[in-house]
């Protein structure tokens, strides 16, 4: 049976990974062209401390992504990972207030995070409930816990070897410290996707969820961990935001999840599962992190930042279907000129018995909107019928 | 699960009148949940049972119920508008801007502007989602914040002064009849229409074709892109005259109005017993979520529990409407199952 598996994803591999190839290469350059861009608007981009600032803005969004990407991969979604961030940095902070040490606080919050994961994964595989209604469940949820916890207050007072990591890099270099955890856990990532068995059962459930099910993978199993591992990677980000903010807040990291998501899918993840690459997410993250530095030192503001995250995000899944998109306009094209050129024929000559079926023939067909009749893979304006994670694939 | 085995003939009406009388059954319950409550926080603070208290229950749920019906139209066919909550704040400060430049103009002109405004990016968002085949979470996760931005751009960190709104615009948003507020009644009629419209016409069926099973409905001849761009166009639309009503509710806004608005909307929709992947749901049950989500955030005010627990609850509470919802599908096709004299599927 497990064979069987493999050699399903084999035959389907081929496509996706020469597509691939191409979209990671066309990231690169996009991240030499902004890096360009940046030296371009302001002399001060590249030198040294802004290299430290660059890395500071997105590591802990980056390292969110990385158990993102496996969720996505898998064809469901996690809205929720912002507000388990918020909800870790306000534990932390609660749990310092009340006097606990520092350690044993973090852990509390590591625990919550796994809890909170857990919440989603029982939710999503064991009820067979769709992820993105649970997750914009949860994200209401957390954010609303962190809210009963500390309300309005805000806690500043943690240890000053760890907020150190807001202002100062790692010795010796200058990469953030949340950079630097990112990379370590990008190659873990990347070698757990692309060399083990768990990370081809993880592509495997993306590409048919039920032939991966009928070949012996633990498809709710294994869903349910990604699930967990991302409460806990979540409510670590939300540590390391704590510290460098040295603040603890419940509003800490809102609206946050739209910047994981867009480096997820940016890095060319499928938002329909079953394709992508570590490297990709990465090198998203790269862009998204020098893009936003080189605007903010031409004094664009945050909310045009939000703009251009915004389109980053669009462009990054219009873009792969540019394709399909104009092979169906050609069709569309083609099928409008045929039926004008019929109801023509119609006008000009007599009404001949072949002229009328190829009217008639010609109507039908274009009443019945482009978008469906020559389009292979069965979808409702845009929504995937068996991914995308919003259909409903539990069981 | 989902074996086709329920094929052997279980009489056509027999199936559907369960379904009618589920669905008619959910919005009941949500009637009951909203007196319960209502009846609950009364016996503890009878405050809350007098005109103004209702007002406010009304006034409060009538910006969500409206969105909320658009979004229903949206969430039918297998999509989602995440947009809602940014466009309304567009719209308001657009049309406050309005009148800031203009304090003359007319009114009808400031509707035809926000609605304008809403109907713009709703076709945006349904072009790109249909003709373009990308998923709506996407589209509009990214609109949300794109128009955000917009809004942020043009409004430059100023805000509408309550004094530069004409007394006469604000009357639809403030003023009240007999303790119901003309807005409630406004969005009465509105959602009224929509209901009808969801109930009895051809082409507002097809959004239910499309939601419970697009390849049927692509055989069927049903133009998908067509309806999908519509449901977007009408939600855009009706986020656009949130917007006009919300500047003539609270005659100010500033950039950030109305953030937050679309999970209040989604919550209230799916708490209102609209299936997020789509085939089923009502327009009234949206709005009557919309209605009990309120009353428990009023309810919540008047029995002196902080206003910090909001949040948590809604959340929850989406969390149980979504599981329960699958309970009760589960148990809907057990009974069809068997009803229909059809082999177990499993």
């Amino acid at each position: 049976m497990a064979t069987n598996a493999l050699s399903i994803s084999e035959s389907q591999r081929p496509s996706p990974i020469k597509g691939f190839i191409r979209w990671e290469t066309a990231l690169f350059l996009l991240l030499v062209g902004t890096i360009v861009f940046g030296t371009i608007a302001s002399p001060n981009f590249l030198t040294t401390t802004d290299m430290f600032f660059i890395g500071l803005n997105i590591g802990e969004i980056a390292i969110m992504a990385l158990p993102l990407t496996l969720i996505v991969i898998t064809g469901e979604i996690d809205l929720s990972v912002a507000s388990m961030m918020g909800l870790s940095s306000t534990l932390l902070g609660y749990l310092t207030q009340q006097g606990w040490n520092i350690w044993p606080a973090m852990l509390a919050a590591l625990v919550v995070g796994a809890l909170g994961g857990a919440l989603n994964g029982v939710l999503i595989t064991r009820l067979g409930l769709p992820s993105i209604a649970v997750t914009i469940g949860t994200l209401t949820l957390f954010r609303g816990i962190a809210e009963i916890i500390l309300r309005a207050d805000s806690v500043s007072e943690f240890p000053t070897y760890l907020t150190k990591i807001g202002i100062a890099p790692i010795p010796h270099t200058q990469i953030a410290y949340s950079v630097g955890i990112f990379l370590v856990l990008a190659i873990i990532y990347a070698v757990v996707l692309h060399a083990t068995s768990v990370g081809r059962s993880i592509f495997a459930i993306g590409l048919q969820q039920e032939a991966a099910f009928f070949s012996g993978i633990r498809v709710k199993r294994i869903k349910f961990l990604l699930f967990v591992l991302s409460g806990v990677v979540s409510a670590f980000a939300g540590i390391l935001l704590t510290f460098r903010l040295s603040s603890a807040r419940f509003d800490n990291g809102t609206g946050l999840e739209l910047n994981a998501v867009a480096i997820v899918l940016l890095g060319g993840i499928s938002i329909f599962g079953g394709r992508g690459s570590i490297l990709g997410v990465v090198l998203a993250a790269a862009v998204i992190a020098c893009f936003l530095t080189a605007l903010t030192l031409i004094h664009v503001s945050a909310q045009v930042q939000n703009i251009v995250t915004g389109a980053l995000l669009l462009l990054s899944v219009v873009v792969p279907g540019a394709g399909d998109t104009a092979r169906r306009l050609r069709a569309w094209l083609a099928r409008r000129r045929a039926a004008s050129a019929a109801a023509a024929t119609i006008q000009t000559a007599a009404v001949e018995a072949s002229n009328v079926d190829v009217l008639a023939g010609a109507r039908v067909r274009d009443d019945v909107s482009p978008t469906q009749t020559d389009h292979a893979e069965p979808t409702a304006g845009g929504l995937p019928v068996e991914g995308g994670g919003i259909a409903d694939r539990g069981d | 699960m989902t074996t086709t085995a329920v094929t052997t003939a279980p009489p056509e009406d027999r199936s559907r009148r369960l379904l009618e009388r589920v669905s008619r059954a959910r919005e009941l319950g949500i009637v009951a949940a909203i007196l319960i409550v209502f009846a609950v926080t009364t016996v503890k603070n009878h405050a809350f049972a007098n005109g103004a208290s209702i007002q406010q229950l009304l006034a409060g749920a009538s910006l969500i119920a409206l969105l909320g019906a658009g979004e229903t139209m949206v969430i039918v066919t297998r999509n989602v508008d995440l947009s809602v909550g940014s466009v309304l704040g567009l719209s308001a400060y657009v049309t406050g801007d309005l009148f800031v430049h203009h304090p003359h103009a007319p009114i009808y002109l400031a509707y035809a502007l926000g609605i304008g405004v809403g109907a713009l990016i709703g076709a945006i968002n349904g072009a790109i989602t249909t003709l373009l085949h990308v998923p709506s979470l996407v589209v509009t996760l990214a609109a949300l914040y794109i128009i955000r931005g917009i809004d942020a751009v043009y409004a430059n960190g100023k805000q509408i002064d309550p004094t530069s709104i004409p007394a006469s615009f604000q009357k639809i948003g403030s003023a009240d009849f007999h303790n119901i507020p003309y807005l409630a009644v406004l969005v009465f009629v509105i959602i009224a229409i929509v209901a009808y419209a969801m109930r009895s016409f051809r082409s507002s069926r097809d959004l239910y074709a499309i939601g419970s099973s697009p390849e049927a409905a692509a055989l069927a001849g049903i133009p998908a892109g067509k309806r999908v761009f519509t449901a977007f166009l009408i939600s855009g639309a009706l986020a656009g005259l949130g917007g006009v009503l919300f500047i003539a509710e609270f005659a100010t806004v500033a950039s950030t109005g109305g953030a937050g608005y679309e999970l209040q909307v989604v919550a209230a929709v799916v708490v209102g017993g609209v299936a997020i992947f789509g085939g089923s749901g009502t327009v009234v049950g949206a709005a009557l979520g919309a209605l009990l989500l309120n009353t428990i955030n009023q309810a919540l005010v008047a029995a002196k529990v902080s206003a910090f627990w909001n949040q948590a609850i809604a959340g929850a509470l989406l969390l149980a409407a979504i599981a329960f919802d699958r309970y009760v599908a589960l148990r809907v096709a057990r009974a069809l199952r068997t009803g229909g004299g059809a082999q177990d599927g499993d």
